[in-house]
Parts: structure tokens; C-alpha cells; sequence
């Protein structure tokens, strides 16, 4: 039967597939070789072979034919070079495929920092309670973090939270608080949003303070909030976070810019490794209270209709209680053994 | 706030619970405890012991052989103190017993003569200083009973935190009324041992002489120049006054407050501070000139020795106690040596006043001190309470120092104090509280904190405050805080009500941030945080008071600090580093203005690709990783506006890459600052360890006002097959790759969907300077299939247009 163009192109389809499928299947160097010179050899090459018959095809198909022969090869080539790259990459043996106790294949674990995992978390519950996120800058006035907040600058309130300040003027904000300000100037009322972020305060590193740490602030103003729905968020709050058990304790407290103010202890419950329920000591939490009047009113809020509450905690905190984390220090160290625990 | 347990309990009429439901109770108000000390610690071993009798010892001149009696029977003890006396009792340590140092007394013979136990001196105990002598005890207290309990050291002292807003509570009697049920009505000063009917009645007779801005009685004047800053001025000249050590019972009390005794007269005054919270102060009457003292401002140029002997400049703005001429003390603050009470003192000047509480605080701050006086007068004292802390300090030096009182009790007040009447509005209560409080309840619950609540107009009440409260309760919102508090938070209910969504939408960047985290995440970063204090060499925003010059800037950049993490990590034999953080940098902002901040994304690494395993070699990271890791990076933060890599034209901002092997990601026409780098760190800025590798660093900064994150558009998927076309490309090697494939994809034709590089090769059957890159093309049109004449034509163009725009030819199947 003669050959036609057409009918060596489609053999030279078929050659190629089988043997791109044997190349494939080469399990060693030597495998390969064979492949290569059954297929590719100069002499006794299939591809040689059938390359003899383009000889008896008219004139004016042959070239359709090289440039099919050509891609062929091309790939033919391609593909033993790859799978001798694989041989060589790979001196060693293969194990047995049926050692299945032989360890799998790894590859790198990455994840998030504990306490960003924590903010995810506790975002996780105050979203499903109907906030949403705000930031305002680290870098603040003034105003923002002291006075705007019910703290004269000449009052001690202002030295609980020992303050860094800025050469060119102004300081790094102390607390969250201030985006509480900044969100009620640029919004109405109904609000209720967190605020988590980065403050500083002037302090030296030991096992429960570090000069900077995460804050998350929350805020909700709205006529007709009252001292019941700080509690009642905030409890709800806490047994979702650390389980439906979770006794929940408000203490009265100062902060100048909550009225009343109060800090917010959890007791949980668990079941211990015998069985049987055991609970932990009153924990500190955060701090938190209704929003007060001046502040509303230095933000142009009516404190006579609108009212609120307030709350601001410390993730770092949390994480140290939550994951049994001993030292404030390793959130800030960034060993990789310490971070892969949380990946 | 040091409180001694005792001297609480002394100040109730009634019993006020053991000292843990004392802790509690206080905890519950708002008032935790942040210690409790135990005062005894260390001295249960140790008893009275009665010396019964005397007899030098017959080997030593200096030590004598004593028989102590210490209810156990007389033993015979040696003693070296000059002091030791027949039938006086001293501290008895007995065989056995362990003094506070840890010292074990044992059974041992001095000279050739036994010793059983020990008489010990004060600072042997660890009470004071006095190492001279054997502390003898007053009274007569029985042998063998505990020593704790002779000396009122059965106590404990508690470190109370009290917040800011309650000076108040800055006093054993101010606690004590906030424990107390009844209140004020509940508490009083416990009586002065050593006093007498005698003293207190001659104390009551004092009469007074009132002036609004000078007073002079008894041979002293007093004027207040300044009413602004001194709004009241007390004083009263004490004569006779022996100056001396003070009682036991006294320098207990102080020492279990954790204040130092230093004589009788400071000591009383110190005293009246701990007890009632009121400053005074002593002066040496003689040695103020012309006995006349001057309440106004310092004057330019003005100085002042102060009591711990620190030479002070004084500045105008700061209120000084004044001489006819030069100041005697700083407002509020701090005494002036010139007139400190000394043993030489006779005459006494006690003054009780009322300061204006900013202005002491600025002085204080301005003089980088604080005393327990300004600590109490910058919040805040009782402007009631001045006269009864005056007269409870000359009773209590009358009792422990002797003298009279000489003339009257000058009252010199620029401003009279007037009660404050607020209105409360039960309504409001409600409102604030959540829960409605009737008029009764609310007078019930303020009434015993000293809040006489009475009727007011239209329904609403008014409040009286006292004194004592002045300073915190200024408004209806302060008075429905007390409310809440007297009610106690826990009687409030928390049934989750209905609440109105906010109308704050989320600020875009923390979607940004969450999806920069799942990219770094997925490709194997650790997430890390790093502090933004750094040194002046990667910081220009300044901090005027940081904790160390290693702080003392705040980062403009945040690679640096990562390199120190990986440094660390490094140290600790962690060879396999991927970090990343996502934190703020700070530049200068204009004067005056806030400094201006971006948030920015930067990763390290350093290490293998991927874990050993044994079914692979081990190979290192590489340049190819970062230009990924910075690619998909780049997608999520461009946030569907263009961008583009390319090589950066230096050394990045941070100096940090190596130019030779680094990308940057430009904005869309590839000019201007880069927003960011990656590749790899130059050794010089890594302190790397022998068996450290290559180091790659990826920055770069998140959009200052990130919009929306892009929706993405479905395509139909393709219903007809792709054909492929490989291309051997042979590749001069001053032709980038790009170049090559831009020309590709721009002469390919509507139909090219997909170009790979899938090799790379260089060997000596090429031409010189030239390397073979693989490219494979796929074509696929969407509504048929396509013909190979179609697809050769597309790579015939491509293959002419490399030719001749580039100088790039294919290489031959054959070849």
C-alpha cells in the first residue's frame, strides 16, 4: 500500500504518543536509553524508519511530512531530557512501593502569629454579634488619646499609661481608644465596630509587658444602650469564646472615658483529664464600661440620646491564657520552632 | 497604697472581717490588692525575753553573761550590747530558733562560757537601723510571749491599687469608710496611745484667727499672695517640742505602711498623711525669718535646698512656701532644708493646706519628683478635712514630743470650699443602667456613702457631695456610677436584647491583610511580629523618651528587624527561616503634622525549599522562589490595577538586595518608586553563621487607601482543544527572556491563550553565548478547532518577527 502524507503524519501521531508513554514509563537511566535508541536510533529508529518512506511520497507533501517528523523529534527530545533530569536528580533508589510505612512527603506549614490568630477568633464572635472593623493610626495626637477621651493632660490619669512621644511633637497612642473618637466624628449613630491594633506604652521587656502589643477596642453607640447590654454582649462574648460553662464577673473599675467603668474577669469551666469538672481561677480579661458623656460630647455625639458602651483587651493576653504561652516575649521573638506550633 | 491591716482595723467602729474578706470586699469595689506582706514573716521563733540578771563576763570586757527568762525557765545567755540592763525585757531568740536573715541560733560557748540563745537589736531583726544595742521593749510584756504580737507585728500589709479618680481612698480611714456598711457614720481615728484628756482638751480650746489672705496670731503671720494655687492655708506653732526618736507603737505603724521613721514630729505627720490622707508639713518655726511665711509663686532666678538635699531651680509658674524672702519649701511637694525640724527644734510651724492639684502636678513633674504629698495633692484632697488633720498631728506630737500649743490655729482661706448639689434623674439612671432605680432606692444606696440625696424639681433628685468625694463626683453621670457600683455590677441582668446593625462598613485593608496572610501562608511563611522600635540607622521618626537608643526610632521599613529575627534564629540552630510580617513603618510627616504611616508586607528566608525527605535531594532556596512568592504577592496587593517586575535600578530603599539578583514591582508603566522588592540580602546586612546560606528578602507596601478587593469574572470554558506548539529558542544572553516572550505573545494572534517556558539549557553544541529556551505555545480558538496551517502561520509570524526584531533563531530540530 503506498503511504500517503496524510497517512504518515497520523503513523507519526501514533509513534509519538507511544512513545512519549514509554519514555514515561523508563524506571531507571538504562530503561531510558533503550526508549531512546528504539525509538530515536539513527539506524534501526522507528522514527528513522518511517522517515526512510517520506522518499516515496510526492514531492509536494514531503515537506508537510518533515515538519511533522521534525516535531516529533523536537518533543521526543524534550521529554527524554526531562525524565534523565529526573534520573539524575534522583540517584537514590526507589523504595519499594509497597513499604507504605516509609514517611510521606512533606512540605513547609506555614501560618499565622498566635496572636493574630486570637484576633480571629475574638473578631469571629464580635462579627456574628454585629460589628465591623475600623483602624485609625498608631502615631497620634494628643487630643485623640487623652483629652478627646476624658483625660486632661494635667490629670494623673493621664501617667497610668506611661506614654512614648514623639520628637517632631505628638505620641504613639497608649490604648485602642482613640479610634473610638475618630469613628463617632466620621459616623452616626447606630455604630458598632472593633478596632484591633498595635499601641505603645513605655515599658521595659519583661514576662508580662512588652512596649508594644495588640489591642482590640469595641464600641457600641446607639440610643437606648444601656450598662444590661455591656453585660449581656460582653458575657455572651465570653461563652462563646471560651465555652457555653464560662462564668462571667464584673468588677467596678476607673477608666476616665467609661462611666460606669468596670474590668471583666471569666472563671472556665472544663472537664479535667480524670473526668470530672473542674474550674480555673477569675481570669482578667478586659477592661470596659458605658462611653462617657464628655466623650460623646467631644465627638459632637448628643450623650442625652445616644448612649453606649465600650471595651478594650489584649490578644497577646488571651493567647498566653489561651494557649499556655509562659512569657509575653516569645510573641515578639518570632522563633521559628515557637511559630510552627500555631501553624 | 501601702495599708497596715491593723491600722484599718483600728479606724472602724466595728469589726471589718479577717483580712481576706477585707481583700475581697475591696476587689469587689474596684480595689484589688497587688500584694499582701506579711510583717511577721521571718520573726515567729523569736519571743520576749526578761534578763533577770547581769554579771560581766569573767574571759571578755565587753560582753557580759545574762540569765534570760523566756517563760521556759532562766538559761544563760551571752551578750554584747552596751545597753543590756537587769529586769528589762529584749527580743529572745532562743536555741533553734531562726532570725529573718536565715541565721540559726544554736547552743555555743563564747570565751568558755555557754550561750543559749540569743537578746537581739533591732536591725538584727530586720525592724530599722539600730545595730548598737538590744532593742528593749516598753510595757511589760510577759516572757516567753511571741515577739510579734509585743511589737504590733502581728499584721499584714496590703498594697492596694487605687485608681486615679479616688484620693479618697489614698488613707487608712478613707479604705476603711469604703468598707464600712454605714459609711462615714462607720469610722473614725483610732485613739493616740500616750495622749490625754489633758492634751485633747487643750486642743480644743485652740482658737482660731480667719482671714481671707493674711492671718498673724501668736507671733506668726501667714499670707497667701497667689489664691489661685493655694486656696487655703492652716497653721499652728507648737512650743516646747523635744524633738526625739518616737514611740514604738508609732514607727510600727509608719513601718507597716512602708514609710521610714526619722523623729517624733515628721513621724506625726506622716502619720495624719497615712491615716487621713492629708499632706502637712513641720518647719523649724526658729529658723524661718521673721516668722512669717509667704504663699505665692517663685520668682525668677529663685532656688531652693530641698529636704533630700537636692539644690532646685524654681520656675514662676511653680508655688513655693515662702520667708519674707527666699523659699522655705515647694508647694505641695517637697520641705526646704533650711527649715527642717532637727533635734535643736523647739518651735514648730505645722502647716495643713489646700494647693491647686494641676499646679502641683506640673511643679513636680518640672522638679522629676513625686512625694507622697504631691501623689496625694495632685488628685485631690479633702478641702473639708484640713482642720482635723491639723489638729490630729499637733495631738499626736503633743503625745510623743511634749510642748503646748502656742497661739492660735491661723486660717488663712483665699477660697472657701462650698458642697456641690447635683441633680440626678432616675430616668437617666435608667436609661445609662438599664434597670429602673426608684428615688428611694437611689437615696438608699448613696445615702451611706456620705450622699444625702434630697427631692429635687420635676422628679429628679439632688445629691450633696461632701468634701472627701469632691474631686470625682461632678456630674449625674459620676453619681449613677456610684449607683451601679453600691448596687454591685453582678445584681445587673445580661439577657442578650436587640441590637441595630452599625453603619460603619469594614475599612478595606483588613480583607488586604487577610488575603496577603493566606498567600504567604499557603506558601509556607510563619507569620511574625516585630515590635516597631528600631535604631536611627532604619528609622527617621523620632521618640523623645525611649526606653534605650536601640528604641529610641520608630521603623521606616521592616525588613531590618526581620533580618534580626532570622539572626536570632540562626543563633539557635534554626537553619530552615520563612517569616513574614505585615506591620506599620513610619516616615516624617509635615511639621506639625501627624508622622505618615503605611502598612507594609515583608518576608525573609533562608533554608531549604522544602523538608528533607527521602525521595528527594535537598535543594536551597532560590531567586525563582521569591519571584514567585513576589508575583502572587503582587496579584493580591495590586488589587486588580496593573503592575509589573523588573530589575531595580540600585539598591532598594533599604539597601538590603543585591541588585544582581533582585526584582522590583513597578507600577503599571514600570516608573516611579517601586512599591516593592524582592531578592536577595546583601551578605554585609546579615550576620550570618558559617553554615549560613543565601538569604532572600521580599518588601513591599500595601495600598494606602486599598479600594474594593476585585470580584473575578467567569470565562467560559473552552469546549475545543488546544494545539501546542514547542518553540527552541536560541537566546543571546545579553536578550532577556521577556523580551523574547513579549514579542510572542504580541505577533501570536488573537488565538495564543498560553505561553510556557519549560526549559532552559546551555551546552557547548550551541553557538557561543547563546543559551536554548523552551517555550511552548498553546492555540485554541473558541469556536472550532483549529487547523495546524492556521497554527503554523501564527508561529511563522512569531518566528520572523523574532528574527527580526530580535536577532533570534529557532533551533533546528536536527541540531
Amino acid at each position: 500500500m503506498a503511504d500517503s502524507g496524510s497517512s504518515l503524519v497520523a503513523e507519526l501521531g501514533r509513534l509519538e504518543a507511544e512513545g512519549l508513554r514509554a519514555v514515561g514509563a523508563a524506571g531507571t537511566a538504562a530503561e531510558l536509553e533503550e526508549v531512546r535508541v528504539r525509538f530515536l536510533g539513527r539506524r534501526d529508529g522507528r522514527l528513522s524508519q518511517l522517515l526512510r518512506r517520506v522518499g516515496g511520497l510526492h514531492p509536494a507533501e514531503r515537506p508537510r511530512v518533515g515538519s511533522a517528523a521534525n516535531r516529533v523529534k523536537g518533543r521526543f527530545r524534550t521529554a527524554l531530557a526531562d525524565r534523565r533530569r529526573a534520573f539524575e536528580a534522583q540517584p537514590r533508589a526507589v523504595a519499594s512501593p509497597t513499604d507504605l510505612t516509609l514517611p510521606s512527603r512533606p512540605s513547609w506549614t506555614g501560618g499565622r502569629h498566635p496572636v493574630t490568630r486570637v484576633i480571629d477568633d475574638l473578631v469571629a464572635i464580635f462579627r456574628s454579634l454585629g460589628f465591623t472593623l475600623v483602624r485609625g493610626p498608631e502615631a497620634e495626637t494628643e487630643w485623640y488619646n487623652f483629652e478627646a477621651l476624658n483625660t486632661p493632660l494635667n490629670h494623673p490619669a493621664a501617667d497610668v499609661q506611661d506614654t512614648l512621644y514623639l520628637k517632631a511633637g505628638h505620641l504613639l497612642r497608649s490604648h485602642t481608644s482613640p479610634v473610638q473618637v475618630r469613628t463617632l466624628e466620621h459616623y452616626r449613630p447606630p455604630i458598632r465596630v472593633l478596632a484591633p491594633g498595635m499601641v505603645y506604652r513605655r515599658d521595659s521587656y519583661d514576662a508580662t509587658h512588652t512596649p508594644a502589643f495588640m489591642q482590640l477596642e469595641g464600641l457600641a453607640v446607639d440610643e437606648g444602650i444601656s450598662f444590661v447590654d455591656l453585660k449581656a454582649t460582653l458575657s455572651e462574648f465570653a461563652r462563646r469564646f471560651w465555652g457555653p460553662g464560662t462564668r462571667v464577673r464584673f468588677r467596678p473599675s476607673f477608666f476616665p472615658f467609661t462611666e460606669p467603668s468596670a474590668e471583666v474577669d471569666v472563671k472556665r469551666v472544663y472537664r479535667s483529664a480524670g473526668g470530672e469538672e473542674a474550674e480555673t481561677g477569675w481570669i482578667e480579661i478586659m477592661g470596659a464600661g458605658m462611653v462617657d458623656p464628655a466623650v460623646l460630647e467631644a465627638s459632637g455625639v448628643d450623650p442625652e440620646r445616644y448612649t453606649g458602651f465600650a471595651f478594650g483587651m489584649g490578644p497577646g493576653r488571651i493567647g498566653l491564657l489561651r494557649y499556655g504561652i509562659p512569657d509575653l516575649r516569645l510573641l515578639f521573638e518570632n522563633d521559628v520552632r515557637f511559630l510552627s506550633q500555631f501553624a | 497604697m501601702d495599708v497596715s491591716y491593723r491600722w484599718l482595723e483600728a479606724c472602724a467602729a466595728g469589726p471589718i472581717g479577717t483580712p481576706q474578706e477585707v481583700e475581697e470586699r475591696l476587689a469587689a469595689r474596684g480595689f484589688p490588692l497587688e500584694s499582701v506582706t506579711d510583717l511577721s514573716a521571718g520573726l515567729g521563733d523569736l519571743v520576749v525575753g526578761r534578763v533577770e540578771a547581769v554579771a560581766p563576763h569573767p574571759n571578755a570586757d565587753r560582753l557580759s553573761v545574762c540569765h534570760v527568762e523566756a517563760g521556759t525557765g532562766a538559761v544563760q545567755v551571752i551578750c554584747g550590747a552596751p545597753n543590756v540592763a537587769a529586769g528589762r525585757c529584749y527580743p529572745f531568740a532562743p536555741v533553734g530558733a531562726r532570725l529573718p536573715g536565715g541565721l540559726r541560733i544554736r547552743r555555743v560557748k563564747i570565751r568558755g562560757e555557754r550561750s543559749n540563745g540569743m537578746l537581739c537589736s533591732e536591725a538584727e531583726l530586720d525592724l530599722g537601723p539600730d545595730a548598737d544595742g538590744i532593742l528593749a521593749l516598753d510595757g511589760n510584756p510577759e516572757p516567753g510571749e511571741p515577739l510579734t504580737g509585743v511589737l504590733g507585728l502581728d499584721d499584714l500589709r496590703f498594697d492596694v491599687e487605687v485608681t486615679p479618680n479616688r484620693p479618697d481612698l489614698l488613707s487608712h480611714l478613707g479604705l476603711a469608710r469604703e468598707l464600712a456598711a454605714g459609711g462615714d457614720a462607720d469610722v473614725r481615728p483610732p485613739p493616740v496611745p500616750g495622749s490625754s484628756a489633758g492634751i485633747r482638751a487643750a486642743l480644743g480650746a485652740v482658737a482660731a484667727v480667719t482671714g481671707p489672705r493674711e492671718t498673724s496670731g501668736g507671733g506668726v503671720t501667714v499670707r497667701i499672695e497667689d489664691g489661685r494655687l493655694c486656696h487655703r492655708y492652716l497653721a499652728l506653732r507648737l512650743s516646747g517640742v523635744r524633738v526625739g526618736r518616737s514611740p514604738a507603737w508609732l514607727e510600727q505603724r509608719l513601718r507597716a505602711a512602708g514609710a521610714r521613721p526619722i523623729n517624733n514630729v515628721v513621724d506625726a505627720t506622716n502619720y495624719v498623711l497615712l491615716e487621713l490622707g492629708h499632706p502637712l508639713h513641720a518647719f523649724d518655726l526658729d529658723l524661718i525669718p521673721e516668722r512669717t511665711v509667704v504663699v505665692r509663686c517663685a520668682r525668677r532666678a529663685e532656688g531652693i535646698e530641698t529636704l533630700d538635699r537636692v539644690r532646685r531651680n524654681l520656675a514662676p509658674d511653680m508655688l513655693a512656701i515662702s520667708g519674707p524672702r527666699a523659699p522655705i519649701a515647694v508647694a505641695g511637694v517637697i520641705g526646704g532644708a533650711d527649715t527642717e525640724v532637727s533635734d535643736r527644734t523647739t518651735e514648730v510651724l505645722l502647716e495643713c493646706a489646700l494647693f491647686d492639684a494641676a499646679s502641683v502636678r506640673t511643679t513636680r513633674k518640672a522638679l522629676g519628683l513625686s512625694t507622697d504629698a504631691s501623689y496625694r495633692f495632685e488628685r485631690g484632697v479633702d478641702p473639708e478635712g484640713l482642720g482635723r488633720a491639723v489638729m490630729r498631728a499637733a495631738e499626736v506630737i503633743l503625745a510623743t514630743a511634749g510642748g503646748e500649743v502656742a497661739g492660735p490655729l491661723l486660717d488663712t482661706c483665699a477660697r472657701p470650699f462650698r458642697r456641690e448639689r447635683i441633680r440626678l434623674r432616675p430616668a437617666r439612671v435608667e436609661q445609662l443602667l438599664g434597670v429602673a432605680f426608684g428615688p428611694g432606692e437611689i437615696g438608699a444606696l448613696l445615702g451611706p456613702l456620705g450622699l444625702p440625696v434630697r427631692e429635687g424639681d420635676a422628679g429628679s433628685l439632688t445629691v450633696e457631695v461632701p468634701g472627701f468625694r469632691c474631686h470625682d463626683l461632678t456630674r449625674e453621670a459620676d453619681l449613677i456610677e456610684e449607683v451601679a457600683r453600691t448596687h454591685g455590677y453582678d445584681s445587673f441582668p445580661d439577657r442578650l436584647g436587640a441590637f441595630r446593625p452599625g453603619t460603619v462598613p469594614d475599612h478595606p485593608q483588613f480583607a488586604l491583610e487577610d488575603a496577603v496572610r493566606d498567600v504567604l501562608t499557603g506558601a509556607g511563611l510563619l507569620e511574625a511580629q516585630v515590635p516597631a522600635f528600631t535604631s536611627s540607622r532604619h528609622g527617621t521618626v523620632e521618640i523623645s523618651n525611649p526606653v534605650s537608643a536601640e528604641e529610641a526610632f520608630l521603623r521606616g521599613t521592616l525588613l531590618p528587624g526581620l533580618v534580626a529575627c532570622l539572626e536570632r534564629n540562626l543563633r539557635r540552630g534554626n537553619r530552615n527561616v520563612r517569616l513574614f510580617e505585615i506591620g506599620t513603618v513610619f516616615l516624617p510627616g509635615e511639621p506639625g503634622a501627624l508622622p505618615v504611616e503605611w502598612t507594609h508586607v515583608a518576608a525573609i528566608l533562608h533554608g531549604m525549599r522544602e523538608p528533607p525527605h527521602w525521595s528527594r535531594p535537598e535543594e536551597p532556596l532560590d531567586l525563582w522562589d521569591v519571584k514567585g512568592i513576589l508575583e502572587r504577592l503582587a496579584g493580591v496587593v495590586a488589587s486588580g490595577r496593573s503592575w509589573k517586575l523588573g530589575s531595580p535600578s540600585g539598591p532598594d530603599a533599604a539597601g538590603l538586595c543585591c541588585p544582581e539578583a533582585a526584582f522590583a514591582l513597578f507600577d503599571a508603566r514600570g516608573t516611579g518608586v517601586p512599591w516593592g522588592v524582592g531578592g536577595r540580602i546583601l551578605g554585609e546586612h546579615v550576620d550570618l553563621p558559617k553554615w549560613g546560606g543565601d538569604v532572600w528578602g521580599i518588601e513591599l507596601a500595601l495600598p494606602g487607601e486599598a479600594g474594593p478587593r476585585p470580584v473575578p469574572l467567569f470565562r467560559a470554558l473552552p469546549t475545543y482543544p488546544p494545539v501546542e506548539r514547542d518553540l527552541a529558542l536560541l537566546l543571546p544572553e545579553e536578550i532577556p527572556a521577556e523580551a523574547a516572550l513579549a514579542v510572542i505573545r504580541t505577533k501570536g494572534g488573537r488565538h495564543l491563550r498560553e505561553i510556557e517556558v519549560f526549559d532552559l539549557y546551555r551546552g557547548d553544541e550551541l553557538p557561543a553565548g547563546s543559551r536554548s529556551v523552551a517555550v511552548r505555545t498553546r492555540f485554541r480558538a473558541a469556536d472550532r478547532t483549529l487547523k495546524d496551517d492556521e497554527v503554523d502561520a501564527s508561529i511563522g509570524r512569531i518566528t520572523r518577527a523574532l528574527e527580526e526584531e530580535l536577532g533570534v533563531r529557532r533551533r533546528t530540530g536536527a541540531g
